[in-house]
């Protein structure tokens, strides 16, 4: 039992609220930003530390039991969720500060921001399947708030297919916890764990587990439900997109992880069969969709669809290395893809576009920037030895191991897509001359989008050269997956104070 | 050996400063890099033990190691990365000079030159493929040095896809081996080798080895990659594309030999390897570029290294290997030499330039003749093995063999010899051609002058040669000898000289035909152009099909994907569909359920946006009054409110709004409704099999027993909401807050750019 792991969402919830009290002074909202994503950010590593010590934790809201009130649990899948988060908030609202527009701050951008982190990191603590509609709720309108409130025609466009096709999921996600609660009469997924095996349902756990599988699968953005996240990421401010790219879809694929190991798992071959058919369309039609591309944010968009193939693969081919590379590709993804988000609006600075057929000459002009560029670039593509090669890798040992060929060649031919759809990038953005009435801006960059961009390719490298620390993590996570037995013993019989 | 890796790689992280000093002259300090390299590796060498290994910890949990292994094999490439590397660093050094791209250029090579070495000291697969990728990729950066020109990027992106297409099949092969193995390590793979080919999914497992070798040696179909990579400087084709990068495939190939040679699989490399090397001999033959044709008689050699290793000839092999290296080397110099002295690209662009570039005609008469196969250089070892390797191996091969070793001895001389004879020509001022300095000839004269040295002294050559040849598992290679008597590879050899000597005289005269007969119409370059096209098509087809950008397909798309999962689920996994019952009596809910359709279709029929949300209004009043009927008054109470709410705020917006128009078709129309009904029956179709089951024991019970006396409450709804559930509670009025904010955010000021400069 400790207050510890309310941390990571009440931290940022305060600093929201405080945030709004303090609306007059832009100053204050602006350190607050900081204070309070740091804040977030230590309270995470702290509980990664705890977790990974002294295994799970757990918290009863208001001390009322499990199943009966709300619990708050953390293991290692979730702390490592958690962490995530704290980093892509911390590094977001850094790279807010030089970039956002007087008149968003003065519209509450922060205050959003921070809830929108609240929203994120109750989603990956929560016990309870209600509970977690709610947090779904905070970090969808947060979100849409975010999206919208640039008020640019193609922003309230991009606003308007995300929030309909969410809220089209958050309409599933509540028919479907009407519907199990029915059946099961609890929606503690540790509870549910325990009783679900020991109903005689003919079959109906399974039909209810498929509307929570289309639910989470539209927010995860997975083939052939990902039309939101195209249609809207590129229309945010940068900081907004990079911080969406490096969350949003992870609460689905997070949840997707969570209950299709813990709580809906009485029908295998089949629930996670259809993962494996999601997965690997949304890893090719992805990365399709990217080729098509000439804006560079949308085609770190589509390819971000594509990656999340990757991931849904560890949790459809249920094996233990299979979720750990899986957890192993979660980490390393949102470290890199919130970079490569970041990085676009460095160079859209630069070059005065996002378009790669109306920039160029970024290699010769600027060099640093550029090597910055290829390590979440080329991680991207699973060049060794970053960190998304030992991702890649992991996925192809999953699935030599597994022997599912047919998932194999949808990996390689998406990493050849990737690879060309980023190298085109590179090709026309850094190694082509500058169009001549666009020359590159010599200008220097604000010294905290250095901080951010060369922060997070540190962390990149990091994983890419140790690789053992979050391997190790993965593992353990995964295993605690696979075996919900000490997560459900936690949950269901915490010590009360 | 992790020590050479990492003094060359410290190398190539300094050199850009190193580049830039002295006047931009301290490029050519960076020489004492691979030489420094090179020492160590003597010293390793000197040992008395046949292998070396040395290995690290890395990541333990995934059985990857920083493993290296010293033995004959690697002894030998790695002599020939660090040897050949230290006059393609001088010879950089001086091409490059005063070029403003020069340092990140030195760092790019010598970071090959790391990659290149670990690849062949790696013991452990991963690694070995980690170092794999990294030639791919500095070759990329190195193709692509001359970035601002469109044919320099394609030529890069080309041979990046190629290797790394090829690169994921090695992967994925590796990983299999390495799980039928349960290690990662080569040198105990080749303790296994009977275990692993008796595996059912071996096959696979070499078949995609094989493609990851193939694509790195350029072997038909894949080569075309390599003589495109030929926009690259001519160190980087030197070094790269010829002597070392290129011979990675053939490299592993033979590092597996002794592993995997005896699956049945294995001798498909024989054909091809010899169709590479007839198609690439014949593809020089029909070239003018003096950069091309060396370029495909690299082709060619990698087709007869693929050749001899598929048949399991391991001296042969090594000695091709070898000599290849050497001469191969030194001709790419000098034509580079030739390029940057006389401007000219193409053989039929220049002549006459033997007073003028006299060290540059000996030195490339040398490496001509060590390649065509000539007494006394150690060319004709090297040929004189593989004839007669081939001659163990059927009367093709030897026809193969013979024909394409003479087209391109043919054309190697054609290269050595026309740019000097004759009368001079080129396109600078033959007044201002001036014979090269040290720094670009001391490559080329010293790699042309060992291939005349070993041949003389083939025990030299025995030393490296035997050691390779013993670590591919030849039991007892014979020392080499430059004369084996008149025997059938000699006048096979005889045979090849004849060839080389027609296709010397048949060059010039049929030059232009070949060329303009538009053979480039078919063949897999096409191939992969229209793939690539073919690709972008497919790309922009299937994303304008999915991201259409139309809200209404995308909520079809998502409540069509509904139906069919909840459907097949349905229909089947688990018990028999109950199917729900109707009574023919009329009751009080069925009137009301009836009315709230009626109300319902109403409003879709409607245009005028008012009456649609009045009639929404008398809908959610009905269903109040459902709620109100199974005695549900606090429920249908707040329905009541909400209803009244939403209706009254709807009513004063959409006065302010202009009127909906109608947008889809009758026929779309028509489309959604059927979609929409069966999206609503298959739900209510699974409402209905919950309804079915057993109601469960509901944790409702103990909510109900506690509220009075630990929640202190006699309403329970009351208590849920502000005691048990209060976390649920404080969410919900953060959603208020936030939807709140939203819509302040939105009112609030007029369209802007969202970021302030950016």
């Amino acid at each position: 039992m400790s207050l510890l792991v309310a941390l990571p969402f009440l931290i940022p919830m305060v600093a929201g609220s405080v945030s709004l009290l303090a609306w007059p002074s832009r100053r204050a909202q602006r350190a607050i930003a900081v204070v309070g994503t740091a804040g977030q950010l230590i309270a995470a590593v702290v509980l990664l530390v705890v977790v990974w010590n002294d295994g799970i934790q757990v918290l009863a809201a208001g001390a009322w039991p499990a199943p009966y009130g709300i619990t708050l649990a953390t293991d290692l899948l979730s702390a490592l969720m958690v962490l995530m988060t704290g980093i892509t908030g911390f590094a977001a609202a850094l790279y807010s500060l030089p970039t956002i527009s007087s008149r968003m701050e003065r519209n509450g951008y922060y205050p959003l921001m921070h809830m929108l982190l609240a929203g994120v990191a109750g989603v990956f603590l929560t016990t309870d399947l209600f509970n977690l509609y709610v947090w779904f709720e905070i970090l969808l309108l947060a979100s849409f708030a975010l999206l919208a409130m640039g008020q640019e025609r193609a922003q309230m466009a991009g606003a308007l297919k995300y929030v309909v096709l969410n809220l089209f999921s958050s309409a599933m996600f509540l028919s479907a916890l009407g519907l199990l609660y029915g059946l099961a009469g609890t929606l503690n997924m540790a509870d549910l764990a325990v009783k679900l095996p020991a109903l005689d349902d003919g079959g109906r756990v399974t039909l209810v587990s498929m509307l929570f599988m289309l639910a989470f699968s539209i927010k995860a953005a997975s083939f052939p439900l990902f039309f939101w996240l195209p249609a809207s990421y590129h229309t945010a401010p940068v900081a907004v997109s990079a911080l969406f790219a490096g969350l949003l879809t992870k609460v689905g694929v997070y949840s997707l992880y969570r209950t299709f190991t813990l709580v809906f798992t009485e029908d295998v071959p089949w629930t996670h069969g259809w993962l494996q058919v999601s997965a690997g369309f949304t890893m090719v039609v992805g990365a399709l969709g990217a080729l098509a591309q000439t804006d560079i944010r949308r085609t770190f968009a589509f390819l971000h669809v594509s990656q999340i193939g990757y991931m849904l693969m560890g949790l459809a081919l249920f094996t233990p290395i299979a979720l750990a590379a899986g957890v192993f590709y979660f980490a390393h993804h949102i470290i890199m893809k919130s970079n490569l988000f970041f990085l676009s609006g460095v160079i859209y600075r630069l070059g005065g576009s996002y378009r790669r057929d109306e920039l160029g000459g970024l290699w010769t002009a600027r060099p640093w920037l550029s090597l910055v560029f290829l390590v979440p670039a080329l991680s991207l593509c699973g060049i060794p030895p970053l960190s998304g090669f030992w991702g890649k890798l992991l996925i192809v040992r999953a699935g030599v191991d597994a022997g599912s060929g047919w998932l194999l060649a949808a990996v390689l031919v998406t990493s050849v897509l990737t690879l060309l759809a980023v190298m085109r990038i590179w090709a026309d953005v850094f190694w082509k001359a500058a169009p001549q009435d666009r020359p590159v801006r010599r200008a220097p960059l604000p010294v905290m989008l250095w901080v951010v961009t060369v922060g997070l390719a540190a962390g990149t490298l990091w994983i890419g050269f140790t690789v053992e620390p979050l391997w190790a993590l993965a593992e353990r996570a995964s295993a605690q997956l696979l075996d919900p037995s000490a997560y459900i013993e936690a949950v269901l019989s915490p010590e009360l104070p | 050996m992790l020590l050479m890796l990492a003094v060359i790689i410290a190398g190539a992280v300094s050199a850009p400063w190193i580049s830039r000093l002295a006047g931009g002259r301290g490029a050519f300090a960076l020489v004492a890099v691979p030489v420094v390299a090179l020492l160590l590796l003597g010293r390793m060498a000197s040992g008395e033990a046949a292998e070396v290994l040395e290995a690290y910890t890395w990541v333990p949990g995934l059985d990857v190691a920083a493993a290296f292994r010293l033995d004959g094999l690697s002894l030998l490439m790695a002599s020939l990365v660090l040897g050949i590397g230290v006059f393609i660093v001088a010879y950089a050094a001086k091409y490059l000079e005063g070029d403003e791209r020069q340092p990140r250029f030195m760092a790019t090579l010598l970071l090959f030159m790391a990659a290149m070495l670990g690849l062949v000291l790696a013991d452990d697969v991963i690694l070995l493929f980690i170092f794999w990728e990294l030639t791919s990729l500095t070759s990329y950066l190195l193709i692509g040095f001359d970035h601002t020109q469109a044919k320099a990027r394609q030529a890069a992106l080309q041979g990046l896809v190629v290797t790394v297409a090829g690169g994921l099949c090695l992967l994925v092969g590796l990983i299999m081996f390495g799980e039928m193995a349960g290690s990662y390590r080569l040198s105990e793979w080749v303790l296994q080798g009977e275990m692993l080919i008796s595996q059912p999914t071996s096959g696979w497992a070499l078949l995609m080895v094989v493609l990851g070798c193939v694509t790195k040696s350029a072997q038909f179909p894949f080569h075309f990659w390599l003589p495109n990579a030929m926009a690259a400087p001519t160190p980087v084709s030197a070094y790269l594309h010829s002597a070392t990068m290129v011979k990675a495939g053939v490299f592993l190939l033979a590092r597996l030999y002794p592993t995997l040679g005896a699956h049945p699989g294995w001798q498909w490399l024989v054909p091809l390897g010899a169709f590479t090397a007839v198609f690439a001999a014949f593809m020089a033959f029909r070239s003018d570029e003096m950069k091309k044709v060396l370029a495909y008689t690299t082709v060619m050699a990698l087709g007869t290294l693929t050749l001899l290793i598929g048949m399991g000839e391991a001296q042969a092999a090594v000695g091709f290997l070898l000599a290849h290296a050497l001469y191969k080397g030194a001709l790419f110099m000098l034509a580079g030499v030739i390029t940057h002295e006389t401007g000219a690209k193409a053989l039929s662009g220049v002549g006459g330039m033997r007073r003028h570039l006299p060290w540059t005609w000996g030195a490339a008469l040398f490496a001509a003749a060590s390649a065509a196969g000539v007494m006394p250089w150690v060319g004709v070892i090297a040929k004189e093995l593989l004839l007669e390797s081939a001659l163990g191996h059927g009367v093709w091969v030897v026809v193969a063999a013979v024909v394409s070793a003479g087209i391109v001895g043919g054309m190697l001389f054609t290269v050595a010899l026309r740019p000097f004879i004759g009368a001079p020509r080129a396109p600078r001022a033959p007044e201002a051609i001036h014979e090269a300095g040290p720094w670009l000839l001391a490559g080329p004269v010293a790699l042309a002058g060992l291939g005349l040295l070993l041949g003389l002294v083939p025990g030299l050559a025995d030393q490296v040669l035997v050691p390779a040849a013993r670590a591919l598992g030849a039991v007892d290679p014979a020392a080499l000898a430059l004369w084996h008597g008149v025997n059938h590879a000699f006048v096979a050899s005889l045979g090849s000289l004849a060839i080389a000597a027609l296709v010397w005289w048949l060059w010039p005269r049929t030059l232009r035909w070949m060329g303009t007969a538009g053979w480039d119409r078919f063949g897999p370059e096409r191939a992969y152009d229209a793939s690539l096209g073919a690709l972008g098509a497919v790309a922009v087809g299937v994303t304008a099909k999915l991201q259409s950008g139309l809200l209404r397909r995308y909520v079809a798309i998502t409540l069509l994907s509904t139906i069919v999962l909840l459907l097949s689920t349905l229909l089947l996994r688990g018990d028999a569909v109950v199917w729900p019952q109707f009574s023919a009596t009329i009751s009080v809910p069925i009137v009301l359920a009836a009315g709230v359709l009626v109300l319902a279709v109403l409003a879709i029929r409607l245009v005028d946006a008012l009456s649609v949300a009045l009639i929404l209004g008398a809908v959610g009043f009905g269903v109040s009054l459902l709620y109100l009927w199974f005695s549900a008054p606090d429920l249908a109470i707040t329905q009541v409110m909400i209803e009244t709410l939403t209706t009254i705020l709807l009513v004063l917006i959409l006065f302010r709004l202009p009127r909906m128009r109608r947008l889809s078709s009758p026929s779309q129309r028509m489309a959604d409704m059927v979609l929409a009904i069966f999206g609503g029956g298959i739900v209510s179709l699974v409402l209905w099999q919950v309804m079915a089951a057993p109601s469960p024991v509901s944790i409702s019970e103990w909510l109900i027993a506690r509220s009075m006396p630990e929640g202190h409450g006699r309403n329970i709804v009351n208590v849920i909401l502000v005691d048990f559930r209060a976390l649920d509670t404080l969410g919900e009025i953060v959603v208020l807050a936030l939807a709140a904010m939203g819509g302040y955010a939105l009112l609030k000021s007029p369209p802007n750019t969202g970021e302030r400069e950016s």
